[in-house]
């Protein structure tokens, strides 16, 4: 579904990934563990296209079209979504109206309101959010347990292709940590993928894990499985960042 | 003379030419007596009415042009009688109306019989329309809602004892060109205890051929009556002349309320020096919501003067300036009684080199104990070209009035438009969204009609050039 070769990219001149390459197949789940401020949700960004980070080498490819040339909201439209580690507040567009918008631009049709309105608070109740929530600008004014609610809302009415989660079961109490997780076990199937970013790996509670990857300094330096996530919980980063700096 | 119109560019040639033909219009240069009588002739006035042109024309020729504000000099004021001749050219035909106009009109999906009416072309403009809006069993409550002229000729008492009280001629040059030369316009009168729960619309009225330009609004909400005026015009209000100079006169007795709502979208030649003005008296509610596009030059500070105790004020405005565009708009707010208060909140947007400016005065005189004002405004700039300010004025005479002023300037935020865009929303879009969003608080308070009509407008006003 994803593949990832030999990624470099670049902010403010500053390089950041420095040869990365993952592979993600098809109803699999991966996590990415990984120090502050190795390149994670620079990952992240470039695979959604952030203007501000400039990719200076290598490819990427998602069901085998080279995603490089194509425009942000080309690539969610392909099927890419990613839940923000800190998501944007939006003042003046309501979380309904965000979310029909998308839903819209991705399909390209009109989403009849009443239905969707129907399914928006089958979810947001399955994700115990006040349905008034709906009626709110986007993320403003929202707690920081209350914006990843909010992303989780949007993937599972968007149900994108491939999820990348970038920290969403950081800064959540233990009940949010459960309705989140829970969230994106309902969003996973077959037919889907997740790459999950997490420093707690509380979100892998109802998920199995299909692989693990370590990224220090921008690159992969370790891939396993479930394994290491237990591993890099224990013992933490030490042993990797000696082998990258040696 | 050229047939070009100077829609979106300013276009220099034009007046170039006219500068070439000058002699041509030398003999007619000036406002003169004679034309006075001449337009009051021709509208059948009354004797007080005639003696109030002639008077105003003399305190118009005793003014200067204000000093201050945007940049009015293309307005040539010893050719003023080009503006003001009744006569003055109308677009003849729909044929003849700007390109751009003309599309504005198909985007909008205004129907073509509308259109033309809306065009001010003239022959399809029918008076009817309006009267058989206003429902029977308002008229049989004593509601009276019709043109000035009408007015004049039907409630003619009324008309003069309020007539240009409120702004009067000597207010500034423009009020005293107003006073010599108006017509047209809305009369409105909400008899004692009334409640008009429709709003009273005058879509088609403000667009009749030769009303658009000095037209004269007088409302009058008696005690304990209440009422919603919508003055809402999404085309363009194309007008060959580019003078725009009208009155508007709201009168909010006792324990009154009157919403005042406009939408005005002005060709891009246009000069709209336009005057509105409120008299609150005790616990009376004046709400104005005020969304002002086009234009080339606007100067628009609608005024609510509290003056019995308890009055209130809302104002809720939005304001567009793109390429070639000066807005200087805003609100004044003269707190002259006991425990009155005032609610400002406004929205600029700036783009393509426009220039917007927010302007507000608030006064609050010695007799005015406990006044409370709030002023609130936000400006977005789409780019770095365009131009926002912000210039607050207060004169406070007392000291325990609670006076807060929030403003602020920004830019769409780059993250939210990478959001957006995330979730599949392409650019323009996620742009036209987020401008949307900021007027969000200004849309809300319109009918949805109008709410739709004004996302259409800002539509408009993003295409092509984001
Ligand atoms: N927009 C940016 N401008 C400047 N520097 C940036 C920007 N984005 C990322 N960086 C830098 O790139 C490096 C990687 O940042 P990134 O946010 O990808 O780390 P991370 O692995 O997600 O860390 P964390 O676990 O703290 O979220 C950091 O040194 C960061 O300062
Ligand atoms: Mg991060």
């Amino acid at each position: 579904m994803l593949e990832i070769r030999n990624l470099r990219a670049a902010v403010d001149g500053k390089e950041i990934l420095r040869g990365l390459d993952l592979t993600v197949g098809c109803g699999e789940v991966h996590v990415i563990l990984g120090p502050n401020g190795g390149g994670k949700s620079t990952l992240m960004n470039v695979l959604m296209g952030h203007p501000k980070y400039e990719v200076v080498g290598g490819t990427i490819t998602f069901e085998g079209e080279d995603l490089l040339g194509l425009k942000t909201f080309e690539r969610a439209r392909r099927g890419l979504f990613l839940s923000f580690q800190t998501p944007e507040e939006i003042p003046g567009i309501t979380v309904e109206n965000m979310i029909r918008t998308s839903m819209q631009a991705m399909s390209g049709g009109k989403v009849k309101y009443l239905e969707f309105r129907k399914q928006l608070r089958a979810m947001m109740t399955e994700l115990k959010m006040d349905p008034s929530y709906a009626r709110r600008y986007m993320n403003v004014g929202f707690s920081g347990g209350e914006k990843k609610r909010s992303e989780i809302l949007q993937l599972l009415m968007l149900n994108p292709k491939l999820a990348l989660l970038d920290e969403t079961d950081s800064g959540l109490d233990v009940d949010a940590v459960q309705i989140v997780s829970s969230g994106v076990a309902k969003f996973h199937n077959e037919n889907n993928s997740c790459v999950i970013i997490t420093h707690n790996a509380q979100i892998l509670k109802y998920l199995t894990v299909d692989a693990a990857h370590v990224l220090i300094d921008g690159r992969i330096v370790k891939d396993g499985g479930s394994e290491l996530v237990e591993q890099i919980s224990e013992e933490g980063y030490g042993a990797f960042a000696e082998a990258v700096d040696g | 003379m050229a047939k070009k119109t100077y829609v979106e560019d300013i276009e220099r040639t034009l007046y170039d030419i006219k500068d070439e033909d000058r002699s041509v219009y030398k003999s007619h240069a000036g406002l003169t007596e004679e034309i006075i009588r001449d337009i009051s002739a021709r509208k059948n006035d009354p004797p007080w009415m005639l003696e109030f042109r002639l008077k105003s024309l003399e305190v118009y020729h005793s003014l200067s042009l204000p000093t201050w504000g945007p940049d009015i000099s293309a307005l040539d004021m010893d050719r003023i009688v080009t503006y003001v001749k009744p006569d003055a050219p109308m677009v003849g035909s729909w044929d003849e109306l700007p390109d751009d106009i003309k599309n504005t009109f198909d985007r909008l999906g205004i129907p073509e019989a509308e259109k033309k009416s809306l065009a001010g072309v003239g022959a399809q403009y029918d008076s009817e329309v309006v009267y058989h809006n206003v429902q029977q069993s308002l008229v049989d409550d004593g509601v009276v809602y019709t043109d000035m002229e009408s007015a004049l000729r039907d409630y003619e008492d009324i008309v003069r004892e309020y007539f240009m009280t409120l702004v009067p001629p000597k207010d500034h040059k423009f009020a005293a060109l107003h006073g010599a030369v108006w017509s047209g316009g809305s009369f409105v009168y909400v008899p004692r205890g009334v409640q008009v729960k429709i709003p009273l619309q005058s879509y088609f009225r403000l667009n009749a051929a030769g009303a658009g330009q000095f037209e004269h609004t007088l409302i009058i909400v008696e005690p304990g009556a209440s009422l919603h005026f919508i003055e809402g015009c999404s085309a363009p209000k194309y007008n060959v002349t580019n003078l725009h100079a009208g009155c508007v006169e709201l009168f909010v007795k006792d324990g009154a309320r009157l919403r005042y709502s406009t939408i005005e979208n002005w060709s891009r030649n246009m000069m709209n020096l336009n005057t509105k003005r409120a008299l609150v008296e005790r616990g009376g509610l004046i709400e104005w919501v005020s969304g002002s596009f086009g234009s080339r030059v606007s100067m628009l500070y609608p005024c609510s003067v509290l003056h019995g105790e308890g009055a209130r004020c809302e104002f809720t405005g939005v304001t567009f300036a793109s390429r070639g565009q000066s807005l200087d708009t805003g609100a004044s707010v003269i707190h002259a009684a006991p425990n009155t208060s005032a609610n400002i909140n406004t929205r600029t947007i700036s783009k393509s080199g426009g220039a917007a400016t927010y302007r507000s005065a608030v006064k609050v005189t010695k007799k005015a104990s406990n006044a409370k004002c709030s002023v609130n405004c936000e400006s977005l700039m789409l780019d770095d070209e365009s131009r926002s300010d912000t210039l607050p004025v207060m004169d406070i005479e007392r000291g325990d009035a609670d006076i807060g002023h929030e403003a602020k300037i920004g830019r769409i935020s780059e993250e939210a438009i990478f959001y957006l865009t995330a979730r599949g929303i392409d650019e323009n879009e996620a742009r036209a969204m987020i401008v949307r969003g900021f007027v969000e608080p200004i849309a809300k308070e319109l009918p949805l009609e109008y709410a739709v009509e004004m996302n259409n407008l800002i539509n408009l006003e993003l295409e092509g050039s984001m």
